[in-house]
């Protein structure tokens, strides 16, 4: 049968697949290695060696872009780690409104990040926005949520944690829901209560779940764009800027060379943090 | 059942064991019922409610960006004036994003299914190298100028069917797993038996084993009709121009059109998430199965 099944199972399959995904993705990230050591106007080039890196990380407009999107990276999917658990164990109970909240708050999950953007950035209006009119009501003097440098980073994340956050619980849910009845009938014939359920069943048990919510949010973060682009197009100033934000910047002035070198920037610190992390929480998992 | 006992260890540390009577857990549980629901609507349910409510009203009172009844309703009129702004320029963007999102579905289907298939069914040496590049799919950025360079060279650059490959290049991957997945749970004799009875390997995969993938497909079609639809990044940079418009380059626009006629904006934010509601509705259980699949072993 193995003949057989080298015949019949070929490799030609894979083809179609390949060719797209070689020449729409993996030539230009190749391509993008080149590039980024160049001076370049799509139709001419010129080699500079690593000029355009030592640009990027000396020019404070364009490195304050490392910092950001580490910070943003960071909080959003911490925040979302942290509260898709909590949601996860709520949503996994036998309440009656469970498929309420659940829909509830999924459904931004769906919806298209502009359209979140622009509703938030009506919403955080600093003197007109129901957010700091509902806190005027409590006798709280809002922030100006998006002109301030040193929140408007934070105010961002908040924005991308709120529509994300359904993504984080329902695979929690998921994990959760997996976990076999017997652990907790053990535990409870131990007298175990709620919390050393939570710590010694639902945290270890749903690690599948945990590691597969922080890689996802974790490299969709250190990528994001759409969010930042439409809130604040990296400003006030360059507080908000991306590395993202910038190459599309970048690319926008003209500066194509640079605005690459950003993307290999960009690439090498996911694949530094990603695939590590990738690893690390897969070793975890095999030694539990 | 799991959802029995979970329920039952949330009341636990609050009420003391010897009080634990039938009505004071009632009574728990009513007030966390109440509390979740409340602090969903606050958090979830107003941001919705706002844009609603703003779409109905006319420039003056949606300029107040506040959450009040309107005193009268122009919904219609609103997305009326929305359709006709710059000669209908939604309608062509409605037009782009449905055939972007569909033609990227039927590749993804049988580029993705054909994949999965192969590299499920045969394990060699260079499995891990594919293993690996599919995860570099998922990880790596897309380089954005060499991207726009290879179009041009190609002479697909600001095309359709241009986005249209790149759209399916950046879904392929995570396609690929959830094909090769669901291939597990094909057996292999069902290959063997059509093989003896003389089915060669093409008829074997178009007629028995795609159509026995239809419940990955339906995920696959739900999924990308989603990140399809709302991708604001690859038409910005790959299909840009006044024609080649999509809805949410469309909404990005107005956003700075309307700089003053927010209800319009509103309307459109509104007009915009009519889609992924609808297949929320159709598909609730399904996305989530999709989006969750593979990530929970």
């Amino acid at each position: 049968m193995n003949k057989l099944a080298n015949k019949t199972y070929t490799y030609y399959f894979l083809l179609p697949a390949g060719i797209v995904y070689f020449v729409f993705f993996l030539l230009p990230t190749i391509m993008s290695l080149f590039f980024s050591m160049t001076w370049w106007t799509l139709t001419d080039w010129e080699f500079i060696g690593l000029e355009n890196f030592k640009t990027f990380l000396s020019e404070p407009s364009l490195n304050i872009g490392f910092k950001n999107t580490l910070i943003y990276a960071v909080l959003t999917s911490g925040l979302k780690v942290i509260l898709g658990l909590l949601l996860g164990v709520y949503l996994s109970s036998k309440l009656k409104t469970v498929g309420f909240i659940r829909s509830m708050i999924f459904f931004p999950t769906l919806l298209s990040t502009i359209a979140v953007g622009i509703a938030f950035t009506m919403m955080m209006h600093p003197s007109q926005g129901i957010i700091n009119i509902v806190l005027q009501g409590l006798g709280i003097a809002g922030p100006d949520w998006l002109g301030d440098t040193d929140i408007a980073l934070l105010s961002v994340a908040l924005v991308d944690v709120w529509k994300g956050v359904g993504m984080a619980t329902v695979i929690f849910i998921a994990g959760i829901m997996s976990i076999p009845q017997d652990y907790y009938e053990a535990l409870k014939i131990d007298g175990g209560n709620a919390w050393h359920n939570f710590k010694s069943i639902i945290i270890p048990l749903s690690r599948p779940a945990m590691n597969t919510v922080i890689i996802l949010s974790f490299i969709g973060g250190l990528r994001s764009f759409d969010l930042i682009w439409t809130m604040t197009k990296g400003g006030p100033g360059f507080s908000t800027d991306l590395i993202a934000s910038i190459i599309y910047k970048q690319y926008q002035a003209g500066f194509f060379g640079l605005s690459t070198a950003g993307n290999v920037i960009l690439f090498i610190l996911v694949s530094a943090l990603a695939f590590p992390l990738y690893s690390y929480l897969n070793k975890k998992e095999v030694d539990l | 059942m799991s959802k029995v006992v979970l329920g039952d260890l949330e009341t636990k540390p609050i009420i003391n064991r010897k009080n634990k009577t039938k009505i004071g857990k009632k009574l728990w549980n009513i007030f966390i019922e109440s509390f979740g629901v409340v602090a969903t609507l606050a958090i979830f349910g107003i941001p919705f409610y706002f844009v609603i409510i703003n779409a109905f009203k006319n420039t003056q009172e949606s300029s107040l960006l506040n959450m009040n009844w309107p005193s009268s309703f122009h919904l219609m009129e609103n997305i009326q004036e929305v359709i006709t702004a710059r000669d209908g320029m939604i309608i062509r963007a409605f037009f782009n994003s449905v055939m972007i999102t569909g033609l990227s579905i039927i590749l993804l289907i049988v580029l993705g299914a054909a994949a999965g298939y192969v590299l499920q069914r045969k394990v060699t040496k260079v499995t891990p190298f594919f293993n690996f590049l599919i995860l570099a799919g998922l990880i790596i950025p897309p380089a954005v100028v060499p991207t726009i360079w290879v179009l041009q060279e190609i002479g697909l650059f600001k095309t359709l069917p241009g986005i249209v490959l790149i759209e399916v290049a950046l879904n392929l991957p995570f396609t690929i797993i959830l094909y090769r997945g669901f291939m597990v749970t094909i057996p292999r004799s069902l290959d063997e038996m059509a093989l003896i009875d003389g089915c060669g390997r093409f008829r074997l995969f178009f007629n028995i084993i795609l159509p026995l993938l239809k419940p990955v497909s339906a995920t696959v079609i739900v999924l990308t009709a989603v990140s399809v639809y709302n991708d604001f990044v690859n038409p910005l940079y790959f299909f840009p121009g006044a024609e080649n418009a999509t809805l949410q380059l469309t909404l990005y626009n107005f956003m700075s059109m309307y700089i003053t006629k927010w209800n319009l904006l509103f309307t459109n934010v509104l007009l915009i998430s009519i889609p992924p509601l609808i297949l929320f509705i159709i598909f609730n259980k399904k996305i989530v199965a999709g989006m969750t699949a593979g990530s929970v072993k």
